[in-house]
């Protein structure tokens, strides 16, 4: 790890995720700093989905700490989730009070709320809805959500709408979907469903975007683009990326750092050089194929 | 007529007769037994003539049936009634016209406003009953149409509405007016303690739980004797218009509304004054339900019920959602309930049955789950058919069922496909790229 003096975005440490017998995440750590793009990059079952769902609350991580540091406020991804209770508690009242609240009112959308957007490996938009009004839930915990404002029209209200809908025009127009305002989101064909679900998260005004696989499915064309626009979020939003893709030729591109796992631990992690040519990637990686020479 | 089309038709007379054949074979056997032998006494006496004429009747009809194929009106007409393929949302064009729906709503109201003095006490009461249940309609469609709750026990918040009033009355004095917000509120209240322990399930579980809770408050109404009269019901109070009450004779001095206008009594003024005030209740709610879908609630309920791991993942309290729309379906219910047990003058608990719940249910599915005019229009069907075939009544449940697998097979999606609205490029208000204001600091301490 090269030695940084800015303090990391996201933390990571000893992260361990069990199901059943499956150790699918093995004491792994890993770092993202501010507004860096970093990829997760492993064979097919090496646990970057579980990873994922760990970091966005979605799976309780077995062990393991996640820290996410944003401006001057420092979170807990684990604990917003709201734990069990811990014999502990009984003691210390305070320790009971803020499990008590995360028990009622945590829950993984705290981990949106902390700043962390997220997009899926199998696309999850939601399909009767148009692509606007995507956008516009995904707005939902910024807008004025009065309903008795909202009925009679207030002022506030109409302000609140008019914003949503207008940024909303704006990610459509970013992500090149200008067009689709107004389609169905399920009828949208595959590559702008994938960009829909990125403007989706973009909405939320995270601090840092995962996005599970964004090329999968993609054409070389429209991989490029996407590329384009990934290093266009980084630059003009000032969002940190967090990568799962398995289209090398993009991750050597566009990644400042690559975390690779295998069977669920870190075995190597470093700039794109650093990773391409470590032996042990290469093994794991390619496995029989490993004299072949596929461009890593 | 061309050679081709001359070939076609024969040959489709040819089919007719093969197929006509076949169906006066089926009909004879199933006809036979059924008109041919008719028990006399010990013995059975033969009317062979009987099953003959209905085969035959059968055998022509399916002949004619096969015949107007040939006729292109027909055949268009089935093809459109076997389109399975139908798509059940559609999104308005920006530049849509709404005049055309603004006028329908204006004549809507007007012919509502005035039916009551247009038809006679008998169908003023049955309007009042088919309001109603627009009403219930319109709250379950909150709950099942737009979030994506199966909810079974609706018909729990309508009870309690219908008993708010009515043992509110008998115990506190509360009278119909106040009835009104103090039922939406503790049906809200029910809704919630119901809610909160199952909103962890989905689907099937939902279901079940939902339905058993609608039996639990039946049950206790049915045997909590000492407070509730059990089977034998409560009284309900009636409306009263400015302290003026709608009975023949006013107790402890007061002047009966009918007294101060120097009218003969006539039931017909509280039918009218409970008309009248549901009615406007109703168009209020339905503006209301339909400003909700595009606002912030209603379309974090639309995102709950197509994704609720999406919505997570934007930071929607799924738990807070689902808590609102049940909450806000069963004030509704409980609001028709207060109608409902002022309408009767009278609740028990055999109003309020799992069947009740059933027809509410297949009011919004009919409807089309998520679109209100459906849902309005389903629920007037549900309750004046039923009356204008008071003949067929033993068939009810029957017809009933037939109804709902033909839509199933038909119409999945309901009777009125859903309409988005489609939203105009707004004139520019925030600075981009990049807007500076952090939304999440703002709103991280609530999310609903
Ligand atoms: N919910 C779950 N229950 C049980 N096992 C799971 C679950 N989720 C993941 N696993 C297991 O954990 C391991 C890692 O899966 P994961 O989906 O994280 O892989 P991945 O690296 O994302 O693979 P891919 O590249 O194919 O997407 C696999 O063995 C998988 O079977
Ligand atoms: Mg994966």
């Amino acid at each position: 790890m090269q030695p940084t003096t800015t303090q990391p975005l996201l933390e990571v440490s000893d992260l361990s995720m069990r199901f059943g017998g499956i150790l699918a995440l093995n004491s792994a750590s890993l770092n993202v700093l501010p507004g860096s793009i970093t990829a997760i990059i492993g064979p097919n079952g090496a646990g970057k989905t579980t990873l994922f769902n760990c970091i966005t609350g979605f799976y309780r991580a077995t062990s393991g700490a996640i820290r996410f540091n944003s401006g001057n406020s420092s979170v807990d991804l684990i604990q917003v989730l709201g734990g069990p209770f811990k014999a502990t508690d009984l003691t210390d009242p305070r320790a009971f009070s803020t499990r008590l609240y995360y028990k009622m009112l945590g829950g993984s959308h705290r981990v949106a709320l902390a700043g962390v957007a997220r997009t899926f490996q199998n696309i999850r938009l939601f399909d009767e809805m148009t692509a606007i009004e995507n956008l516009l839930v995904a707005q939902h915990t910024g807008l004025d959500r009065n309903v008795v404002g909202g009925f009679l029209r207030t002022g506030s209200y109409l302000k609140s709408e008019h914003t949503a809908v207008d940024r909303a025009f704006y990610w459509l127009d970013k992500m090149g979907l200008g067009e689709d305002a107004n389609r169905l989101a399920g009828e949208l064909p595959y590559g702008h469903q994938r960009r829909l679900e990125i403007a989706r998260a973009m909405c939320t005004q995270p601090k840092m975007i995962c996005l599970d696989e964004p090329a999968a499915g993609l054409n070389p064309n429209e991989t490029k683009a996407l590329s384009e626009m990934i290093q266009m979020l980084r630059r003009e939003h000032d969002v940190a990326v967090l990568l799962i893709e398995h289209d090398m030729g993009m991750v050597m591109d566009i990644s400042d750092h690559i975390v690779v796992l295998d069977h669920g631990e870190v075995i190597a992690a470093g700039t794109p050089q650093h990773v391409e040519n470590d032996p042990a990637v290469l093994a794991a990686y390619l496995g029989a194929d490993y004299e072949t020479g596929v461009a890593l | 007529m061309s050679h081709t089309e001359q070939y076609n038709f024969s040959k489709t007379a040819l089919r007719g007769l093969r197929d006509a054949a076949f169906a006066g074979v089926i009909a004879l056997i199933v006809f036979g037994p059924m008109n041919g032998l008719i028990l006399d006494g010990y013995g059975l006496d033969f009317h062979l003539d009987r099953p003959f004429l209905m085969a035959g009747i059968v055998a022509l009809g399916r002949f004619l049936l096969t015949l107007s194929g040939c006729l292109p009106a027909v055949r268009q007409l089935r093809e459109r009634l076997m389109d399975f393929s139908h798509r059940g949302v559609t999104v308005e064009q920006p530049g849509d016209s709404q005049v055309r729906w603004k006028v329908l709503i204006l004549l809507t109201i007007i012919t509502g406003l005035c039916a009551p003095f247009l038809v006679s006490k008998y169908w003023l009461t049955i309007l009042i009953l088919a309001l109603i249940y627009v009403l219930l309609g319109l709250g379950l469609n909150i709950v099942v149409g737009f979030a994506g709750l199966l909810d079974l026990g609706f018909v729990a918040f309508y009870a309690v509405g219908a008993y708010v009033i009515a043992l509110g009355a008998q115990y506190w004095g509360l009278g119909f007016w106040t009835a009104i917000p103090v039922a939406a509120v503790l049906a809200a209240l029910a809704g919630c303690i119901l809610a909160f322990p199952v909103l962890r399930m989905h689907g099937d579980y939902l279901a079940i739980v939902t339905l058993g809770f609608g039996e639990i408050i039946r049950l206790v109404l049915n045997n909590w004797l000492d407070f509730t009269g059990g089977p034998n019901g409560v009284r309900a109070p009636s409306p009263t218009l400015f302290g003026l009450e709608f009975t023949r004779k006013a107790k402890e001095g007061g002047i009966p509304f009918h007294e101060y206008f120097g009218l003969e009594y006539s039931s017909f003024y509280k039918y009218l004054l409970i008309y009248l005030v549901l009615f406007v209740i109703v168009v209020a709610l339905t503006l209301f339900v339909h400003r909700l879908r595009n606002m912030p609630m209603g379309r974090a309920w639309e995102a709950l019920r197509e994704n609720e791991i999406a919505c997570r993942s934007l930071g929607i309290n799924h738990v807070t959602v689902k808590l609102s729309a049940f909450m806000m379906g069963a004030m509704t219910a409980g609001i028709g309930g207060v109608f409902f047990a002022s309408y009767q003058g009278f609740v028990n608990p055999t109003s309020f049955t799992f069947f009740e719940s059933a027809l509410i249910l297949a009011i919004v599915v009919l409807g089309g789950m998520g679109s209100i005019v459906g849902v309005i229009i389903a629920a007037f069907v549900f309750t004046l058919v039923p009356e204008m075939l008071r003949e067929f009544a033993d068939y009810r449940v029957l017809v009933f069922g037939v109804v709902m697998v033909l839509m199933m097979i038909w119409r999945p999606r309901g009777l009125l496909q859903i309409r988005r609205k489609a939203f105009k490029r707004p004139r520019p208000v925030y600075t981009r790229p990049g807007e500076a204001q952090p939304l999440h600091a703002a709103s991280a301490g609530q999310s609903l």
